[in-house]
């Protein structure tokens, strides 16, 4: 199935072009159509966005259950927002996706390690930050050559195409080490394991995910660099009022120790350090 | 409006795609008419052999078929094609995955263009005392040749429009470029369609142009 992902987002991509001109995104319109489905309390139906592809993350398990911290922190909102664990559709929301999902109103909010960026606060209105990840990478565990960011120059690092990660190490990090991109993170880690690549980056959530997979528990370590802040928030339409709701749920989740416990549980396994419970609204750059 | 374009090298993105292209065009050509040769051959194990391979290539995904050059061949049995750069090799990788799968579709069209030679002129040229590699290419592929140039547009297109397939191994090229600019940007739409007229900027005239040679070179019968 993943290994499709290059074709039908392209084909995904032209459809979405077409199919998206006609609805127009008029920002006077969006709280009406929100409001049909957004605030509702009882037994109605609430659908949000998360990844199906991300261990740890947001992941869909062959049995047709959903596991993740985003799902976690999905369905803790939900029920704050009145909604029962029952009454959840999950969709799918690819990286490429996810604006328009919003605006289009087929989801009424995503969790799908979502990070708050300005080009796409222009879009779509974020809820949170509820986790500051950071880019890290990912090595065998008996591999002791690297230590810090700098260690990472001549080494050879794997990553998705296309994605935030890559392109920081090409600019920034380690301009000298050679970067291998694949469409999707499993095959950087044949990669690792076979010692054809030597690290994988990318946002130490994802990783710790991977890491904890019970296929690869022991083999790689987190390498532990803070080489970028990664905000995740909850991405709503343009001007709902889901956000505040959100906001609220949030803040509760921290409060009553749900959230701490969602940490522990999905990335626990892979001795991730992870950031104290971001405070709402604080985006750290 | 395309403010956002700022900051991205298009032009080096499609000239990868371009380089693809090219390289796997060739290729595929030649690898396919030997195909051909193979399945229209009187030898049964060649023309075993040519079969085999057509209806095995064509019918997997192009994807797991490029997927396989680098996690089967590099990454596993350590090919590496004589670069030791992952950019070269990754290139190289594609060029290989494209021309492995686009040959079998060379072959068909090409074996489809043999079969419009008329018997007579393969049984006049075995009356002449030719063999059968003389028979193959001083009669039969010259007149096979120019009645599928049509069908051979359709590949080309169709393997220009393949190459986005090795961004899944990481080649720099168009659809590379098209993900990072969607992960940036936020843009969806206006980039899809900025990099769809790309691609018909890359397509159209080689169909335009392969029409008008196909309608010149076409035998008169």
């Amino acid at each position: 199935m993943k290994l499709h992902t290059v074709t039908t987002a392209a084909a995904a991509a032209l459809v979405l072009s077409l199919t998206a001109v006609g609805c127009g995104s008029d920002d006077g319109d969006d709280t009406s159509s929100a409001s049909v489905v957004g605030t509702g309390s009882g037994d109605e139906k609430i659908t949000i966005g998360i990844k199906f592809d991300q261990p740890g993350i947001g992941l869909k398990t062959p049995d047709g259950k959903y596991t993740g911290f985003d799902v976690d922190v999905a369905t803790y909102v939900a029920k704050q927002l009145g909604h029962e664990p029952g009454d959840i559709v999950w969709k799918e929301a690819k990286s490429a996706d996810r604006e328009t999902l919003l605006q289009r109103g087929d989801v009424d909010f995503i969790a799908a390690s979502y990070s708050i960026t300005p080009e796409r606060e222009k879009k779509v209105d974020f809820a949170g930050p509820y986790l500051l990840a950071h880019q890290d990478v990912l090595i065998r565990a008996d591999d002791d050559t690297i230590k810090k960011p700098e260690d990472l120059n001549n080494k050879k690092l794997c990553s998705v195409t296309g994605s935030t990660s890559a392109q920081n190490v090409k600019d920034k990090i380690a301009p000298k080490a050679q970067l291998q991109e694949y469409g999707g993170y499993s095959e950087c880690l044949t990669g690792l394991e076979n010692k054809v690549i030597d690290a994988l980056t990318t946002d130490d959530s994802i990783l710790a995910g991977y890491a904890a997979q019970p296929e690869f528990e022991g083999k790689f370590k987190l390498g532990g660099f803070k080489l970028s802040n990664e905000n995740y928030g909850i991405g709503v339409e343009k001007g709902s009022e889901l956000k505040a709701q959100i906001n609220t749920a949030l803040q509760k989740m921290v409060k009553d120790g749900s959230w701490d416990a969602a940490v522990e549980k999905n990335f626990g396994p892979a001795d991730y350090k992870n950031e104290p419970a971001p405070k709402i609204g604080v985006v750290v750059n | 409006m395309f403010d956002f374009l700022e900051g991205y090298d298009l032009l080096a993105a499609f000239w990868v795609t371009v380089q693809l292209t090219l390289y796997s065009a060739v290729g595929s050509l030649i690898w396919g008419t030997l195909l051909a040769a193979m399945r229209v051959s009187p030898v049964p194990l060649m023309r075993g052999f040519g079969t085999g391979y057509v209806n095995i290539v064509r019918n997997i995904p192009l994807t797991v078929v490029i997927v396989f050059t680098s996690l089967g061949l590099f990454q596993t049995l350590g090919v590496t094609l004589g670069a030791d750069d992952f950019t070269t090799i990754n290139f190289r990788l594609a060029v290989l995955g494209l021309t492995v799968y686009t040959s079998s579709f060379v072959c068909e069209a090409l074996r489809a263009g043999i079969n419009t030679v008329p018997v007579g002129q393969t049984e006049a040229a075995r009356a002449i005392g030719l063999n059968f590699p003389q028979v193959l290419m001083l009669i039969v592929l010259p007149q096979a040749f120019r009645s599928v140039v049509g069908p051979l547009a359709s590949v080309l297109i169709a393997l220009t429009k393949n190459t986005t397939v090795a961004a899944a191994i990481g080649v720099a090229e168009a659809a590379a470029l098209m993900r990072v600019m969607i992960e940036n940007e936020a843009q969806l739409i206006l980039i899809s369609a900025i990099f769809a007229f790309g691609f018909i900027c890359l397509t159209l005239p080689t169909g335009l142009f392969l029409g008008w040679v196909s309608k010149k070179v076409s035998v008169r019968r």
